[in-house]
């Protein structure tokens, strides 16, 4: 029988294999001196010099982002609020080298922790974490579980600390589950970076080491010992999507053109330089959505202007003579960062979000336009604003945008001279509004992922009504005819980046629409081609104008899946 | 003894890396430095120690003072307050 976990989904993939389950491990010590403080300091001393030596070895073998929390326990090793507790309970408390840093490290963590703020919560982990490195060191005892792993597993922890996870053996960890954290946790952080499927905050789960689980990491579900059918349909889907994307890859480097020679522009969201090559490789002609969140992630301070500019640049690189469409920084709502405080908001979505967070911060946004602008340097720049609202904000957006571009001028610094602009349309009011929007930007991308939660009023985030985002409502598509039309009239583009886009089964009535460009997921690029190259644009202004004139979602699917048995 | 009192603007406060800066300059004074968070409240704390500072609690706004007493405690504080007006990031 199995059973189902559902966390946060915090890695994407979809893994099937045995489960290892890391249990904490409780160290036994004596907590007493029996020959009196002398050898407990000099114990003390050679444990902190052996795990100084290590961690500065492991500073230098992990990434960028794992280096960082390695640094930083570092620093506090060395720290005399750590070091001069621990000395105090050894000479006047008659304690252990061992006892005096668990005293000491619980201290200093429960200090952090009284402070009513997330940085020092996460602090308070660390010193946790180095308490733990330290006591092992000090009993001699490098049996850690994960460490000694032989199959390749998935890794099952109440929570698991930098250090622990970066002790497993290298292709040992399929995936991870851990009980509590949250995406922005180290676990999700440094499962995302070793590209594995993970899910956190799955809250108390009760598994043994051996038993078989199915982790997705795009859903947030686990399943405990699936039946054979569970683990065949999991395998069969992978293989089938593998099987279907390879056959599909192998056009993937061919334009996308109707049956009647309508030629439709297929190009990729991307979120980090190594998203840039997979799109090239997918077949993508271009980038429709770069998302610069990615710069600001898993990080505490602002990336600085240069190192903006060298990873735009090298985006650009990927595709030297294809459109790249540069996103501001989009955040707020749900997606935060540790490295900009945003006051709590009864209703995120509803708040600082986008372009209104990068208007409120000058600081920020001007330091990234003048990046955008330089890492597109000797060619034309695609500048793309999310969350509009209003004519107003358009206007504040260009104004900071010229003056980026004013002010580089004034330095003498090289920068893109084409540059176009355009916005995102997520919003009802600018949908509505498209008509008079479109005089005022090159052109409009149509984000239909929250462009559907604000016009079915359903918080995509909300577990209880997320069915009901369903992007295929014909309000959704009716929005998306008024943009394309308005935008036409004006000659200008449209592009679509939502998820809708990467869905082959809604190609047709994109195109039926007159929507010009497709933006998505890499993987999702061969597939949407094939589509496209089955369909003629005619068939698809029919099947258009039966999907606007539908009333429900399902009548709306019920219309594409009929198109796709009558070209089969 | 030397003081001075001065606003935060750092988009983090002094957390992270800025915080990791001011300790490593105040390292290089043989000066006893404190600092204190007269916004949040608490006493003041010893500037050469991370966990001391980290636990300040420095959010981007906040007034804080910085006292130094020793043979060098008029360039250790002008060193300190250049760094928190111009030096926290990039």
């Amino acid at each position: 029988m199995s059973t189902t976990f559902t966390g946060i989904p915090a890695s994407p993939g979809t893994v099937v294999g045995p489960i290892h389950l890391h249990a904490a491990v409780q160290h036994d010590f004596r907590r007493d001196q029996p020959d009196g403080p002398g050898p407990e300091r000099d114990r003390l001393k050679l444990a902190v010099d052996d795990l100084r030596h290590r961690l500065e070895g492991r500073v230098d073998e992990v990434g960028d982002t794992a280096s960082e929390i390695f640094a930083a326990h570092l620093m506090f090793l060395d720290d005399s609020a750590f070091q001069d507790p621990i000395l105090a309970h050894i000479d006047t408390g008659g304690l252990s080298a061992e006892a005096a840093v668990e005293r000491a490290g619980n201290d200093v963590a429960a200090e952090f922790e009284a402070i009513d703020d997330d940085y020092l919560a996460a602090r308070a982990a660390d010193i946790r974490d180095l308490r733990d490195q330290l006591i092992s060191v000090l009993v001699g005892s490098d049996t850690d579980d994960l460490a000694q792993i032989t199959e390749p597993s998935i890794i099952v922890a109440h929570d698991l600390t930098p250090s622990q996870t970066v002790s497993i053996p290298a292709g040992m960890a399929l995936g991870f589950c851990t009980e509590v954290g949250s995406a922005v946790s180290h676990a999700a952080i440094l499962a995302r970076s070793m590209g594995v499927p993970a899910v956190v905050g799955l809250g108390s789960i009760s598994v043994v080491s051996g038993q078989v689980a199915i982790v997705d990491g795009d859903e947030g579900i686990v399943i405990v010992d699936p039946g054979e059918t569970e683990v065949k349909q999991a395998r069969d889907a992978q293989a089938a999507i593998a099987e279907r994307r390879r056959l599909a890859m192998e056009d993937a480097h061919f334009p996308a053109e109707t049956l009647d020679g309508h030629l439709v522009e297929v190009v990729a969201n991307v979120g980090s330089v190594d998203d840039a090559a997979r799109a090239v490789a997918a077949g993508a002609e271009g980038i429709g959505l770069l998302r610069t969140e990615f710069l600001f992630l898993d990080r505490t301070d602002l990336p600085g202007e240069d190192e903006q500019t060298a990873v735009y640049k090298a985006i650009h690189d990927q595709f030297p003579t294809s459109p790249v469409v540069v996103r501001t920084l989009d955040v707020g709502g749900d997606k935060e960062l540790p490295a900009i405080q945003i006051a709590p908001e009864l209703n995120p979505f509803l708040g600082v979000r986008g372009l209104r967070l990068t208007l409120a911060r000058p600081d920020i946004f001007h330091t990234q336009l003048r990046a955008i602008l330089r890492g597109a340097a000797g060619r034309d720049a695609k500048i793309m604003f999310p969350m509009v609202a209003s004519a107003t904000e358009i206007t504040a957006a260009r104004a900071a945008l010229d003056a980026a571009a004013a002010s580089l001028d004034d330095e003498g610094l090289d920068r893109a001279r084409e540059i176009e602009v355009g916005v995102m349309i997520e919003v009802p009011s600018a949908a509505v509004m498209a008509d008079r929007l479109a005089g005022m930007v090159d052109f409009f991308s149509i984000g239909t992922n929250d462009l559907t939660q604000y016009t079915l009023a359903v918080d995509r985030t909300n577990e209880a009504v997320a069915t009901l985002a369903d992007a295929l409502h014909p309000a959704v598509t009716r929005l998306i005819r008024t943009v394309v039309e308005a935008a036409h009239a004006e000659g200008k583009w449209v592009g679509v980046c939502g998820e809708l886009a990467g869905d082959p089964l809604a190609a047709g009535l994109l195109i039926g629409l007159g929507v010009d460009e497709l933006s998505m997921s890499p993987p999702a690029v061969p597939l949407v081609k094939e589509k496209i190259r089955s369909i003629s644009r005619e068939q698809s202004r029919s099947c258009a104008r039966a999907c606007l004139d539908a009333t429900t979602p399902d009548e709306v699917r019920a219309i594409l899946q009929a198109e796709v048995t009558n070209a089969d | 003894m030397k003081e001075a009192q001065l606003t935060v603007q750092s988009s983090v406060g002094l957390h992270a890396r800025p915080a990791t800066k001011f300790v490593g300059k105040a390292k290089e004074f043989a000066s006893d430095i404190r600092i204190t968070n007269l916004t949040r409240g608490g006493d003041p704390a010893d500037a050469k120690s991370i966990i001391f500072v980290i636990k300040a609690a420095v959010a981007n706004g906040h007034e804080i003072l910085i006292t130094a007493d020793g043979p060098d405690e008029d360039a250790a504080v002008e060193a300190l307050v250049d760094l928190v007006e111009h030096g926290l990031e990039g």
